[in-house]
This record gives C-alpha cells, structure tokens and sequence, in this order.
C-alpha cells in the first residue's frame, strides 16, 4: 500500500516536470546509444553498421520514451489537462460567442442556486448554529373534523416530554414581541416565549451569562428573567460588557438580563430575528388572555420536537398519536376530538415557511425551466460552432483521435464554459440572498428575516446541476460530431437550403423545446398575475379604502385593566373628535392581519352536534361601532354600544354562515349561544367577510362587546378620508397630551393590511414573471440563432430563388414562415405541458382555473410577436442576398 | 531465430534489473541491459529501450536510486544502484519465482502423462 502511495506522489509529481524529466531521459538514451555504439565498434564493425545495430538493439526510440512517459506520470489526468489548456484556447479565440454561452449559463445556474440557497436557509436549515437540525419537526395540534391546526396547550407538552420515547427532546417558542424605546424612538422588537431549555437542546451558549434554568418554566409571572440577543446588546446596549443582571422594562414587568446569545443567532422562527427570549413562566406578561400554563383546553404554544437518530417521522407519530389518544381519554373536557401531528421543519405551518413552501417549490421548477432554455441556447451555439469547426475535428479525426477521445475534448470545452458559468452563478445567488426580504413588506418598521444559506449543500448541488448542465448542452454537438465524414469536409458550406432538414433537425428541435418551456412559464406567470389581481380586487367583506388601522402598546406600558378602559374611552372619544374623523372601534384582533383570534367551543339551544363533532368557533372582542367604522353590513339586528358592558346582559353577534349552519332556517336573534360557561344572547346577524386570509371559505364566527370580554391589548380602527401619514401625525399629537409614555404603531389603510396578507402571491408573480422574461429572452435569442444560422448557410439558394424570380417579400416571407413553424410547433407542445403542469401551482392560484384561456392566449400571443421580431433581422438579411455574389460563390 | 527468443512475462523484467544491480553494484542503463542479455545467454527477447520503463518504475517504489555520474567512456550517465528496500524486495520475488518455477516444472512434468510420484 505504502509502495502505491509512494507510486502515486512520483506520478503527481512528474504532472509538474515534465519537460524537465523529458530532457533528463533524453541524455539517458543517447549516452545508452553511444556506449552501444563503442561496444560494436570494438566487436569490428563498420561505424554505419554500428550504429544500426545498436538502434536496432534498442528497439522503437519513440516508443521507448512514450512507456516512459506512461510508466512516471498520470496519463490520464495528462491529457484532461491538454484537453483543459486546448479548451480554454478555443474560449479566448471565439470571446463573443464565450461570453454569450457564459451569461445565458450563468443566468441558469445562477437562478438555481439562488432557488437552493433559500431552500437551504428557509426550509431545510433555516436556524443557524442549531444543532442537528435535520431531526427537527414541528408540532401542532389537529381537531378531528377540523381543518387547519391549532397550538399545544402547556400541560400536554410537559406529557409529551414525560412519555415519548423516540425524541431526544421537545421544546417550545412562541414568538411574541414588544416596545422598547430605542434612542427617541419606539421600537417593535421580536421575541420569544420559549421553555426554558431551549438554548441547552439547541446547543446555542449564551456568550455572557447563562441560559435558563429549569426552575424557570414554573409559577406565573415568577421569573423575570431575559435573554437578549446578540443584535440588541449591540445596538440598545452598545455592547455593555457590564450587562448581566442590569435591567430593562418589558410589557410593564422589569426583566434582569441574564445572557447574551451568541451572534448569528436568529432564534427559531422562520421571516423573524428574535431579538429577546423570556421563559415560559413570563406567558402571562407577553400572552392575552391570562395564565396558561395550568390550562389544557389553552392552545397557545408552538413547539418543536427532536427526533432521535435513525427514528422517522411516521414512527414518531405513532408514538405522539398513541399519547394524544391516551391524553384525549384521560383529560375529555379539554382534549376530546383532539390530536397532535408533527410535520418537517420545511413544512412548519406556524411560521413563514410554511407560506413559502409553495412559492419555493414553484421557483425550483421555473429556475429548472429556465436553465434547460439556456443549455438548449448554449447547445445550439456549440452546434453552430461545431459546424464551423468541421475543418478541425475532420483533421483530428484523420491523424487518429478516437471517438471517446473526441468527446472527451468536447465534454472538456462545455465544462470549462458552465465552470466560469456556475462561479458567476454561485456570485448572482449571493448577491439574490437577501432579495426574498425586498419583495416583502416591511412591518412596524422591522424588515423580515429571511437570508438564503450559501453551505457546502448549495455548492455540491450546483456544481451537480452545473456537471449536468454540461452533459445535456456538450453532448448534442458530440454525437454530431461523432458522425464526421471524412469526404464531407470538401463539401461547401453554402449548398443549404431555407428549408433542408439533413442537419438542421437538432437545431430546430432545440428552438422548439425552448419555446415550449418558455411557454409553460408565460403561461404560469400569467395564471399567478391573474390570482394576484383577482386577490387585490376582490372583497374582503370589510371596506379597504376609507379605513385604517393601528395600535398603541399598552401591555408594554404596564397599563392594567382598569386604566386601559378610561384609557381607551377616552382616545375613542378624542379621536372621533378629529376633523376629518367619521368613526373609530377598537377590536381585539384586525382581520387578516398577524393576530390570531379566540376560539372556544360552544353549545346552541337546539343545535344537537353530530357525535364526534365538539362545536368551536372563533370569535373577536369588539367595541362599540366596530361594524360601521369596518363597513361590514349587519344583515339584521343592531350593532354593539357602550351599554354593552360588564354589567349588562352578555350579547354577541353571529355571522351569516354561523346562523345558517346552527339555527338553519330558524332566525336566531334573541337565541341563546353559550360560549365558556356564559349564555350569550344574539342581537345581530352580520354579513360574513374574510378573516384570516382572504383564501379562505366563508366560516361561523361572531363577535363579543369587548368590555365583556376584556383583553389590554386592541387594535384601533379609523373610519376617514385622511391619508395614514396626516392621520399619524394627528395620532400622535393626541397621544402625547393623553400619556407621554405611550408609542403609536404604525397607522396604515386596511387596503394595505389586506396586500400585505397577500405578499407569498406578490413574490411568485414577481420571481417568475422576472423568470418568466429571462426565459423569453434567451429563447428569443435561441431563435435568432437559429434562424440567422439558416439564412447564412441558404445563401446559395436564396440566390437562386432570386435569380429565378422570388421578389423580396417572397424571401421575407420565406424565412418568417419557417420562423414562425418552429415557434408554434413549440407552442403546442408547450400547451399540451402546461395543461398538465399549472394545476401544480394549488394554492397559489385563486379564483383563476388552471387552465385559463386568457393565460393561455396571451403567452401564445406574447411568444408569437417575440418570435416575428427575432426573425425580423434573419430575413431581412435574406431579403440582401446578391444573386450574382451568391452564385459565383465555390 | 527471434522465433525461438523468450518473450518477457510481464513483471519479470523488473526482477531482472534487480537481481543485477545485486549481484553487479552501480551500473547505468545500458550495462544493465548487456547484463541481462549476457546472463541469458542472448535467449530473451529485449528492446534495450523497454528498461528505462522499468527503471522508472523501481525508482518510483523506491527500490533503486539512481544519480548522475560518468560512463568509461567520458560520458555524463544514470547510474542506479539497488536501495535496501530494493534488497528486500528481491528476495521477496525471487523465493515466489523459485516456488512458481518448482509448480510450473511439476505441473508441466505430469502433462506428459507419466505419473511422478
């Protein structure tokens, strides 16, 4: 083994002294000659016959050195290395065609890469210095007959810990956020309620002070206690290496700092950077809706588990299963009908990678469209390169290259082109790694979170699809080659014809195919542009324009709830007061926005639920005039007032689909619904509007008098004309006399709440309409190719239709027919795919059919007029042929 | 007459150079061939030019060195000389080629058909 190795360094050694060792043998074998030569002259002979005998002794000169050669070196690597130094002479001498084969490489690899670095950094490995976050699933629960998912409550994750065998690990992080001033301003920073052995699993240390501890997941409110992040410290703190155990007020509770997380620590949630961690014994502070932590029927917690090596994710879920239906029968009150599933990390449904997912999965396919376009362009031009090469590679053949060695050099060339391709590509997914963040909208003044990851993972798979990018472009001009005739290469290359099928036939397939992959894209992008626009047009149920909505913080500010009500009556009443001012409400949650509404079950006077079904619908605290500032119509019945308050009688309004589904023809105003414990009486029926996504199907809901159900937080709806800087200021003024303290979120219109819901669908239009026109692009520029190459090489003919007669417009219309062949016969095998193909983009689409004949129409439209201009200048050319020069020519 | 001349089993032509860089000391390329053709009695069939393939070879494995030095005749010539390692080597593959050649005559012996207990 040694004597191999010692073998192989000699050889690689010889790589690199070559000349050197050819010059040391060279003295080697004439002083063998010579001596030979002395030796026969002393034996008698003739110096003539000497020297013929001793060459002859000697046997082939060259062949000796040429075993040499073989024995001290590496053969192999020796001629990739001169098929490399010959490959990269033919780049230098053809810089226009290189560079162009290398921008439309780069382009396809570069968007491939790019793809994979946000896959890698959002879906597969989207939480740095994690460790082991390949076993990583997330966890939510399932109500049976429910679509959709909910939280985990407290109580059943501490069983999950206790029972399950096959984890390593299970633990929690609900994102929250609050207001710290920074500076003069008020800021919204992300944090986290996570258990508190959170940093230990993740193998994150804190890089001043400690992590949490045990103890600090118990009690209410018990442990104010707070890890920051790396980023805060930095920029609130200046990097104070005095920081552990200084203070800093949140939501109204002084919280001792502890740690400091270690830079490039993001947390765990995919589109936020966590900027604090509090333990799970703070919920109360960061949490509406009061203490959770002993409640099982309060599913408020996101959680993640760790699967053990070697486990999978549906033999884990047997194990969670079988504890949720032991759960399901040992706690009925609060879990029956209940379960719990775990998904991958790319699929987690409660952060934004779950809302990515499908976007991501729809750019892979487009980027892959896109690349095949550019390697069918980079195909044609080495074809039309080969053609023009034929001189060459007829010599080569005649002095003895095999074939394999032929395709070896070709395979070379294509390679050193996708190599410089892929290095520029690798540099545009680099540059694009943080353009996800710039096509989402920014909140309250914090920009999303969403870096793409650049690992050896993402390298590995690009310089796969670089290697078999190489393979589709350089094999096609191979086999052409391969098939040299030694004869033909007397042939003119001016004998073709408009028309000739012989050789043209590869081409001409190339261009179909990639009109018909850029077809499938205008297509897609056309179906998601539609989606987009149906989404913006259509109603929400609420008003969009005329309304605006914000909030001001008083968790943050430590108001209780006494004070939050004069508070908050007062601000009602200062704010309708402003000019310009028509009504304002205040309500819990704002539809579509990112809070999550309550849900609780419910029972109906006379509504006998089928046996598995336990009734649970959502609902939300609103204030008097919630329904005419918001513009959602009541169908019947009156609206909230003031003198729905604690002391009153508790009302509540359904919606229509919640009537109709519970009291079916019945009318149910002045029906009793009892909601926790507590009867409410219906005094109205409102129209049913969108409340979580404007995806969704009309659903039951209603809605309670916040005084009766009383939270601090709310979120402040304005009915005005005035625009949301000019109301802002308004705001603030108002603020300011009221409490000096406080800080006003952002104030924007319901319009943009609504397109901020709709930003995963304003992302795939986006990315693949700029796809989309890449695509076209280089498709165009396939055909250009391809038609300009027909048009020179019909010279001949072209003269000779000319000398017979053809007018101009005959030869025009000539090459744009055959143009124009080409581009529809691509359009219909497009057609045929992306009739199959645009049903996968789901979720995407909305109130569009997948097979929408204006998509359809207008890529057939937009593809045919790019295709008459990139055939424009071909047969126009055509159109200049001299008759005379291109008969005399030969 | 070159019809009767042995043709060079692959490998053993190394052998050879090492059995005579033994049993001669230092010698360039050219003695050692005229040594192997000289020992076999001009039996084997060499191209002189084939041992510098083979040279290259055991000094790539560190069997022989070589280094630059001058022939008889004045001229600037490789001499080779066998390494310890080479020694070794040599009297790994000559016991190997002694019990080959034992079997070989053996077997080759029984296909006459005689029996030879």
């Amino acid at each position: 083994m040694t004597d191999q190795l010692r073998r192989l360094f000699h050889r690689v050694r010889s790589l690199f002294r070559r000349a050197e060792q050819d010059r040391d043998l060279d003295v080697e074998m004439s002083a063998h000659l010579e001596l030979a030569v002395e030796e026969n002259l002393r034996r008698g002979l003739s110096r003539a016959e000497a020297r013929r005998q001793a060459l002859l002794r000697f046997g082939g000169w060259q062949q000796a050195k040429e075993n040499h050669r073989e024995v001290r070196g590496l053969p192999l690597l020796e001629t990739l290395l001169q098929d490399l130094r010959f490959a990269l002479r033919m780049l230098r001498r053809s810089p226009a065609f290189s560079l162009l084969a290398i921008f439309c490489l780069t382009l396809g690899i570069g968007a491939n890469a790019a793809v994979f670095s946000w896959m890698e950094g959002l879906l597969f490995r989207p939480y740095p210095l994690v460790a082991h976050q390949e076993r990583l699933v997330a966890l939510t629960g399932t109500a049976r007959g429910e679509s959709g998912h909910t939280g985990l409550s407290w109580p059943d994750f501490l069983e999950l810990q206790r029972n399950c065998k096959l984890f390593d690990t299970f633990f929690v992080s609900k994102i929250t956020g609050t207001t710290l001033s920074i500076g003069d301003r008020a800021q919204v920073v992300t944090g986290s309620i996570v258990s508190a052995n959170y940093f230990e699993v993740l193998g994150v240390h804190p890089i001043l002070g400690r992590a949490f501890e045990p103890s600090e997941d118990v009690g209410r409110s018990a442990h104010p206690v707070t890890v920051i992040s790396y980023q805060l410290w930095k920029e609130r703190f200046q990097g104070d290496p005095q920081i552990i155990g200084k203070t800093q007020r949140m939501d109204g509770v002084i919280h001792t700092i502890i740690g400091v997380a270690p830079e490039g620590f993001y947390g765990t949630f995919v589109g936020w950077a966590t900027k604090f961690w509090v333990p799970a014994s703070m919920e109360d502070t960061f949490e509406a809706g009061g203490y959770k932590l002993e409640d099982r029927g309060e599913r408020w917690i996101e959680a993640y588990g760790r699967l053990k090596p070697g486990v999978t994710i549906e033999q884990a879920q047997q194990e969670i299963s079988a504890v949720a239906k032991r759960l399901e029968n040992d706690y009925p009150a609060t879990n029956r009908g209940r379960s719990i599933k775990l998904w991958p990390l790319w699929q987690t449904p409660f952060n934004n990678a779950g809302t990515l997912l499908p976007t991501l999965g729809t750019m892979l396919v487009v980027v892959v469209f896109v690349l095949l376009i550019a390697c069918a362009n980079v195909g044609n031009l080495l074809l039309v390169r080969s053609f023009a090469r034929r001189h060459e590679i007829t010599v080569r053949v005649a002095v003895g290259a095999g074939r394999r060695r032929l395709l070896q050099q070709l395979f070379m060339e294509g390679l050193v082109l996708s190599a410089l391709a892929a290095a520029g590509g690798l540099l545009i997914a680099r540059w694009c790694s943080h353009l996800l963040v710039l096509l989402l909208p920014v909140r309250n003044g914090n920009a999303m979170h969403l870096p793409g990851e650049m690992d050896w993972r993402v390298m590995t798979l690009s310089a796969a699809v670089c290697l078999v990018a190489t393979l589709l472009f350089a094999l096609l001009p191979a086999m052409q080659t391969s098939k040299v005739d030694l004869a033909a290469t007397l042939r003119s290359e001016m004998a073709g014809v408009v028309h000739g099928r012989s050789k043209s036939w590869v081409r001409s397939g190339l261009v179909v195919v990639q009109v018909s992959l850029c077809f499938i894209l205008l297509v897609g992008a056309g179906l998601l542009l539609q989606s987009l626009q149906n989404i913006r047009l259509d109603s929400p149920g609420f008003s969009t324009n005329g309304v605006l909505v914000t909030s001001v913080n008083l968790v943050a500010s430590g108001y209780d709830a006494q004070r939050a009500k004069n508070f908050q009556d007062e601000l009602i009443d200062r704010v309708q007061a402003l000019p310009g001012v028509e009504s304002a409400a205040l309500a819990r949650v704002t539809p579509l926005g990112y809070g999550t509404f309550s849900s609780a079950p419910i029972v109906v006077d006379g509504y006998q639920p089928p046996p598995e079904e336990r009734p649970s619908v959502e609902y939300n605290q609103v204030g008097p005039g919630y329904f005419a500032t918001m513009g959602i119509p009541l169908v019947s019945g009156r609206e909230f007032t003031r003198a729905d308050n604690e002391t009153a009688a508790p009302v509540a309004i359904v919606n229509e689909t919640m009537a109709a589904h519970y009291w079916q023809a019945k009318n149910p105003i002045g029906e009793r619904l009892q909601v926790k414990d507590k009867w409410l009486r219906i005094v109205g029926i409102a129209k049913t509007s969108k409340y979580e996504s404007m995806r969704e199907l009309p659903r039951p809901f209603f809605f309670v008098p916040r005084r009766q159900d009383f939270s601090v937080g709310a979120a402040l709806n304005i009915r005005t004309q005035l625009r949301p800087e000019i109301m802002a200021a308004a705001l603030s003024r108002e603020l300011k006399a009221m409490d000096a303290n406080l800080a006003l979120y952002e104030v924007i219109s319901l319009q943009e709440q609504l397109d901020r819901s709709t930003s995963p669908q304003k992302v795939a239009v986006t990315l693949t309409g700029v796809l989309a026109g890449l695509a076209l692009v280089l498709a165009a520029i396939g055909l250009y190719g391809v038609m300009s190459y027909t048009v020179s090489q019909s010279t001949r003919e072209l003269g000779l239709r000319m000398a017979l007669g053809a007018r101009t417009p005959e030869l025009f219309r000539l090459v744009i027919s055959r143009g124009l062949a080409l581009t529809i016969a691509g359009i219909f095998l497009g057609a045929a795919a992306a009739l199959g193909l645009t049903r996968l983009l789901g979720y995407l689409l909305y109130k569009v059919s997948p097979r929408d004949p204006l998509a359809f129409g207008s890529a057939t439209l937009v593809l045919t007029i790019v295709s008459l201009i990139a055939c424009f200048l071909p047969a126009w050319r055509a159109t200049r042929v001299d008759p005379i020069v291109a008969l005399r020519y030969e | 007459m070159p019809a009767s001349k042995l043709d060079l089993l692959q490998g053993t032509l190394d052998l050879m150079v090492l059995q005579t860089l033994a049993a001669m000391g230092r010698l360039h390329g050219y003695g050692i061939a005229r040594r192997i053709e000289q020992v076999s009695g001009d039996a084997v069939l060499l191209n002189q030019g084939t041992i510098y393939a083979s040279l290259v070879r055991l000094q790539q494995r560190g069997w022989i060195s070589a280094e630059w030095g001058t022939s008889t005749n004045n001229r600037k010539a490789k001499f080779y000389s066998i390494t310890k390692r080479g020694r070794k080597q040599l009297s790994e593959d000559a016991a190997y080629w002694q019990r080959l050649s034992d079997v070989m005559g053996r077997v080759l012996a029984l296909s006459e058909g005689s029996d030879t207990k």
